[in-house]
């Protein structure tokens, strides 16, 4: 009958040049196999390019969101902290001070929220169809910068407003912004791995976002932290981000090296925890989710 | 000739267990008090048998040969699905392995990540990126793409507008132009119209011809049987029997309750000739998409002949007789004259059977092949099919239904005349 289909084409490759594949069982932990993750980075712009087209589509303010929520939090803070608690802000304007650090903060809250809920959030991907899993929290973590993008020319505007001018040092945002990209990914891929086991993670996350807020120099200036305090503030990847945005747009004293030394470590530290805990996880996604 | 070209996959003693109960639980405090529970066990080194534990693979292997299209069947549960999940590397094995040479795409949903709001274009791109595909790859390949899925009029309107035909379609004829040496296929021509099927099935055969390896997986016996050579069959997570499509169906046929009734096949060698007609399979096919075989008291079906026709110029008549349990014939009824086709080559003649005709029960096929008003084939026994029962309207009532017939007839209340006269 169909005899006849199964004859080769004379231009098939031949064997030896196919690739060889093997799946086995893994256990325990595994490599992180960036390499594989570079095969599917056309897979991961699709997928941000996918989440952003669809929330523009179905929003009418659009990106007008990701100034509202800064904004409106700024406003509450300069009310709150600046006004009432009369808190320091290193003698730059309160909402100036408190924008700045929300602009980057927000980010930080979205994305790793975004990311935590971005495996459960694609269940039938998962259950059909292979790909590094990774592609998805990080994604996630890409798609913020899109936000990031618009709240920091809402912030340039403010800036202006206030007659404020950054100073050369502005460039400094992207070694920062990368900064907190790598403590994005590292908590937001291990949560979202742990999640997919145990739900009891999502229903944490607002919590540690909001803990994770007041713990980091966001309302207040790091500077008002006791001596003895401030290298443990400084273990919080997040701090060294804040004050390093308010030191490249607001000169903001002296450049904080011991802040930022301490959280680069730490920011690291929890990446390659979080990826060795989503790897660890991530065999057994299809059959748990 | 077979035997001389290199593998494309080589499986090898695959196992894939699953923990039933307690053990998936997605709920931390259960975690923890199990594993507290379990602590002096596991201090002492015990290792619990673990009665929950299912095998939905217990030790697979075959070799697939480079160009071979192999169809996999067996019935649900059978580990088809577990299979080709672990070959298309979404779940691992517990233990085993599995070799491929050459890259591997699997279709295992059609339209996996398609977006509603996103346009067909859009949706094209997306697709073929989680399949696989980079962006040039697909850019390439998109004319071809969109007119393969015959909805080049609407490509920029949002998929969610799309009849659930374009819809699959377009689906497909993503997939269809994945350029892999290796492709895994789940049940995908359960989709579309028959046209669209057939297109399908050439596309299949077309990728073979490329010198590409296809694993097919499905339930759809007709299109395992006219598009792969070799089939194997897997029962309660054990390959049952390998070898040639025919052989294996039939084995997987035969094997009673673990094959659907309602189907029966015939080899080219002993199929049942008559005149110019000869029979290849008789089935009965549900109308429900998703349960082909499964025939219930409320579902139409159809009774499909696949026969070949080598020619002439007398018109050819099927007659049918169906017969309960008790032999009684419930009805009988000939083939019209405009169903034959005259035109020789393979044909399929169905009689589409209405639901809410006949009880539950198992009925017996008797079908008698009628040449230019001539008897030339007569098969008392040609097919048995099973209608089952079904729970909707029984008000809780669960006995046997009396009755040949099963219909469902209106009921009218109204005020009764006043006078009798």
């Amino acid at each position: 009958m169909a005899d006849s289909a199964v004859v080769p084409n004379q231009e098939a490759p031949a064997p030896h040049l196919l690739r060889e594949t093997v799946v086995r069982p893994t256990s325990g932990w595994r490599s992180l196999n960036l390499g594989e993750l570079l095969l599917y980075r056309d897979l991961l712009m699709f997928l941000v390019w996918r989440d952003l087209k669809v929330r523009y589509q179905q929003t009418i303010l659009g990106s007008a969101w990701a100034i509202i929520q800064p904004l409106a939090t700024m406003v509450v803070f300069t009310v709150v902290f600046g006004k009432l608690a009369k808190l320091p802000s290193d003698g730059v304007p309160y909402p100036l001070f408190s924008f700045t650090a929300l602009v980057i903060w927000t980010y930080f809250s979205q994305a790793v929220t975004g990311a935590v809920n971005s495996l459960i959030g694609n269940t039938q991907l998962i259950e059909k169809v292979y790909f590094p899993r990774l592609i998805l929290p990080i994604a996630a973590v890409v798609r913020g910068l899109a936000d990031l993008a618009i709240s920091f020319a809402f912030l340039i505007a403010m800036l202006a407003f206030y007659g404020v001018w950054p100073s050369w040092k502005v460039v400094f945002v992207i070694p920062f912004t990368l900064l907190a990209i790598i403590a994005t990914v590292g908590v937001g891929a291990g949560f979202a791995a742990i999640n997919v086991r145990f739900r009891d993670v999502r229903q944490m996350m607002p919590l540690l976002v909001q803990l994770w807020m007041f713990a980091t120099p966001v309302a207040y200036p790091a500077s008002m932290a006791p001596e003895k305090w401030r290298l443990l503030l400084g273990l919080n990847p997040m701090t060294g981000v804040v004050e390093g945005y308010r030191w490249a747009m607001l000169n903001t004293g002296p450049f904080p090296f011991d802040l930022v030394a301490l959280s680069t470590a730490s920011a690291l530290v929890m990446l390659i925890i979080g990826l060795f805990v989503f790897r660890r996880i991530e065999s057994s996604f299809a059959d748990i989710i | 000739m077979k035997n001389e070209r290199p593998w494309a996959i080589k499986v090898d003693d695959l196992t894939k267990r699953y923990r039933l109960g307690g053990a998936g639980s997605t709920n931390l405090r259960q975690t923890i008090s199990q594993g507290v529970k379990r602590l002096p066990e596991l201090l002492r080194g015990e290792q619990r048998p673990r009665p929950e534990d299912f095998w939905a693979l217990k030790g697979v292997s075959f070799d697939i040969k480079r160009g071979e299209i192999v169809g996999v069947v067996g019935k649900n549960g059978a580990g088809k699905s577990t299979l080709l999940k672990i070959l298309s590397q979404i779940t691992e094995p517990t233990s085993g392995e599995v070799r491929f040479r050459g890259h591997v795409g699997s279709l295992l949903e059609v339209g996996t990540g398609f977006h509603p709001e996103l346009s067909g274009r859009d949706n094209v791109f997306l697709n073929g990126a989680i399949l696989g595909m980079s962006r040039q790859q697909i850019a390439r390949k998109f004319d071809e793409i969109v007119a393969f899925a015959e909805v080049a009029d609407f490509i920029d309107t949002p998929v969610k507008r799309y009849s659930s035909g374009m819809y699959t379609r377009l689906a497909f004829a993503v997939a269809a132009h994945l350029e892999t040496d290796i492709l895994l296929i789940d049940e995908v021509l359960a989709v579309g119209d028959i046209g669209f099927q057939q297109k399908c099935l050439a596309r299949m055969g077309e990728m073979a011809h490329d010198g590409r390896t296809v694993l097919f997986v499905s339930h759809n016996i007709t299109a395992v049987q006219s598009l792969c050579p070799r089939a194997i069959l897997l029962q309660g997570g054990k390959v049952a029997a390998d070898g040639r499509t025919h052989d294996v169906l039939n084995a997987y046929l035969r094997a009673g309750a673990e094959g659907p009734s309602g189907v029966r096949l015939w080899s080219p060698e002993d199929a049942p000739t008559g005149g110019s007609t000869k029979i290849h399979a008789i089935q009965a096919i549900s109308f429900d998409a998703d349960r082909r075989h499964h025939v219930d008291i409320h579902t139409p079906f159809q009774i499909a002949f696949d026969y070949e026709w080598t020619g002439g110029s007398q018109p050819l008549r099927f007659d049918i007789r169906v017969l309960n349990r008790s032999g009684v014939v419930v009805f009988f009824i000939s083939s019209s004259k405009s169903t034959w086709a005259q035109t020789p080559g393979r044909h399929r003649i169905s009689c589409m059977i209405p639901a809410d005709l006949l009880n539950a029960d198992e009925y017996r096929l008797h079908v008698t092949l009628l040449q230019g008003g001539e008897e030339v084939l007569d098969l008392p026994d040609a097919m048995t099919f099973e209608i089952l029962d079904s729970d909707r309207d029984r008000d809780g009532w669960y006995g046997e239904w009396e009755g040949v017939l099963r219909p469902r007839f209106e009921w009218r209340a109204e005020a009764a005349p006043a006078v009798i006269a």
